[in-house]
């Protein structure tokens, strides 16, 4: 107990207080500033929401339209409607086909950030990759899809890269509905899309919840798809946690950084307090 | 229905379910497709090809990458490992002392962790974890990449052991008192044997998820030879920023061949599933 909660405090605890008080100096990594960071109240923050630049390209603004964008589609959209689908689809249905599918789909979640993203970067490529190939052959062009689609792109990526976590979770749902109540629906004679709104949802209601908020959370910090696009082209696929890497490591502003990092936590803790009130709300009833 | 309608409708849902399955299939496969041919080709580009013939010569080449190698066969092996048994260790312990303790609350305790380590997430965090590491001096150590990991997995690590800790019967531990055991040997010799195959999930967690995080060791290692192979990859670019595609394909498997032996030894002694914890 004692030593995880050292760690836990260490570098959970700490980050978060160290950033508040960080996001509020000028600290730089080189120069005067570096040893005498200066308390700047609100000056970061007020230079991140400058109204007048705010959603120019490569500035906050931008960067966090673009993110709810992302996140939005890839994971709402994306992960939870095809993890649904996915354990919807193959409910009762267990044997090699499924297995199969499954497999693939683990795989392409628990595989190394730089391999999948290099993997990525030959499937997308305008002449040779395999996307276009395909395309091709089914007569529908071949798009540039790193350089004309940026966000497309990654908002696909990152569908392919995490719907294994919602399928499972929901697989695992749906596993646990009593089979006799999807019967007896079935017998009264109540159409597929019936035993889905009215019996299935209803009871997986918590865990949909769980599915989004962690998959909301985890894309909204994602990084790898820097991996893939470096934030460009021209800033477009440049979201908050690249625009935070580029803040900080690139040119080195760590009290702008760490103000962007706040910001990001500050949104974190809202999802959080929203998913918990949630799920007390369901607690409370019966 | 008549048996004719009731029978072409059968058919009709099977032919439907198998054409859906390729479709899903191939979702997931294609994007890998490249990966699984490129490495045994000396002429591969970026796309699928047949090798023609097969050969082994771009692995000779990366075996000459002496930076490269390094950074697969030991960095990245030091830190996924050191990380995974200090993420084992602390988290068993703490999984066990919040299952057992006469502490009220200590399930508010572990939701509250792991809620609020998916708030300070790395991404989140870079800025004050590296000025908290670059405080300490231990910028550039293998020992700070160790540390933040176990940071930010053990909450959730926690969260799986206990559901493992929580599913031995209290009267295992209860009769081993009675008998005599100081309460380390009932950790010891009773507790910890139920819980080795949580140990077991926790820890190969811990290690892929080491194994293949880019953004930690790339913002907290500087010396090429601390790199582990996430980051030591980008050494098969030339200077102009393009990679050497035949030698980065084969490196990639080379680098992904942990992870998927992991994944096949868990899938064939647990099977690959959830285990309780996200259970509503």
């Amino acid at each position: 107990m004692l030593p995880a909660g050292v760690f836990v405090a260490a570098f959970i605890l700490l980050p978060f207080f160290w950033i508040a008080v960080v996001s509020f100096t000028n600290r730089t990594l080189t120069g005067r500033t570096a040893l005498y960071p200066e308390f700047v109240g609100l000056a970061n923050y007020r230079r991140l929401f400058d109204f007048e630049r705010f959603l120019n390209s490569g500035e906050f603004g931008a960067s966090l339209l673009l993110t709810g964008q992302f996140v939005f589609f890839s994971a709402i959209v994306g992960q939870a409607l095809l993890g649904l689908t996915l354990a919807w689809f193959f409910y009762q249905r267990r044997g090699w086909v499924q297995s199969t599918v499954q497999t693939l789909a683990i795989l392409a979640w628990i595989m190394p950030d730089v391999v999948v993203a290099f993997a990525w970067f030959a499937f997308l490529d305008r002449d040779g990759g395999t996307l276009n190939q395909v395309l091709a052959l089914l007569g529908l062009g071949r798009p540039d899809w790193l350089l004309a689609l940026p966000l497309v792109s990654i908002v696909l990526f990152n569908i392919w890269r995490g719907t294994a976590f919602s399928m499972l979770l929901f697989t695992s749902a749906l596993g646990s509905i009593p089979p006799s109540y999807l019967e007896t629906a079935s017998v009264v004679g109540a159409s597929t899309w019936q035993r889905l709104r009215d019996i299935i949802l209803p009871m997986i209601k918590t865990h949909i919840v769980t599915a989004l908020v962690l998959i909301t959370l985890w894309t909204f910090n994602t990084f790898t798809p820097f991996l893939l696009t470096g934030g460009g082209p021209a800033f477009k696929t440049e979201l908050v946690s690249i625009y935070t890497y580029r803040t900080a490591f690139q040119f080195f502003r760590f009290g702008m950084g760490g103000a962007v990092g706040m910001i990001m936590m500050l949104v974190n803790l809202g999802f959080a307090l929203f998913y918990l009130s949630l799920l007390r709300a369901q607690r409370g009833r019966p | 229905m008549s048996p004719g309608v009731r029978a072409a409708s059968f058919v009709f849902g099977r032919i439907a379910f198998y054409v859906g399955a390729c479709l899903f299939a191939a979702f997931f496969v294609l994007p890998l497709l490249w990966l699984t041919v490129a490495p045994f080709s000396t002429l591969a580009n970026l796309s699928v090809q047949w090798p023609d013939p097969w050969s082994l010569q771009n692995f000779e080449r990366v075996f000459q990458n002496r930076f490269a190698i390094r950074a697969l066969t030991q960095n990245s092996v030091i830190q996924a490992a050191g990380g995974m048994l200090l993420v084992t260790l602390c988290a068993t312990l703490a999984a066990y002392a919040l299952s057992r303790a006469a502490i009220r609350g200590t399930e508010v305790i572990t939701y509250g962790l792991v809620l609020f380590s998916s708030v300070v997430t790395g991404t989140a965090a870079m800025v004050p974890i590296f000025l908290m590491v670059f405080q300490l001096g231990l910028i550039d150590s293998h020992l700070a990449v160790i540390l933040v990991f176990t940071g930010g997995l053990l909450p959730a690590a926690i969260f799986i052991m206990r559901d493992f800790v929580d599913s031995i019967p209290r009267s295992y531990e209860e009769s081993a008192m009675v008998a005599g055991a100081s309460s380390w040997a009932v950790f010891r010799d009773v507790a910890l044997p139920i819980v080795r195959p949580g140990m077991m999930v926790v820890g190969v967690w811990a290690f892929v998820n080491i194994w293949g995080g880019f953004l930690i060791p790339f913002i907290l290692l500087r010396s090429p030879d601390k790199m582990p192979a996430s980051v030591a990859i980008y050494s098969f670019y030339t200077e102009a920023g393009t990679p050497l595609i035949t030698l980065t394909a084969a490196y990639s498997l080379l680098y992904s061949l942990p992870v998927l032996l992991l994944y096949l030894f868990v899938n064939w002694k647990y099977g690959f599933r959830f285990f309780g914890g996200i259970k509503s």
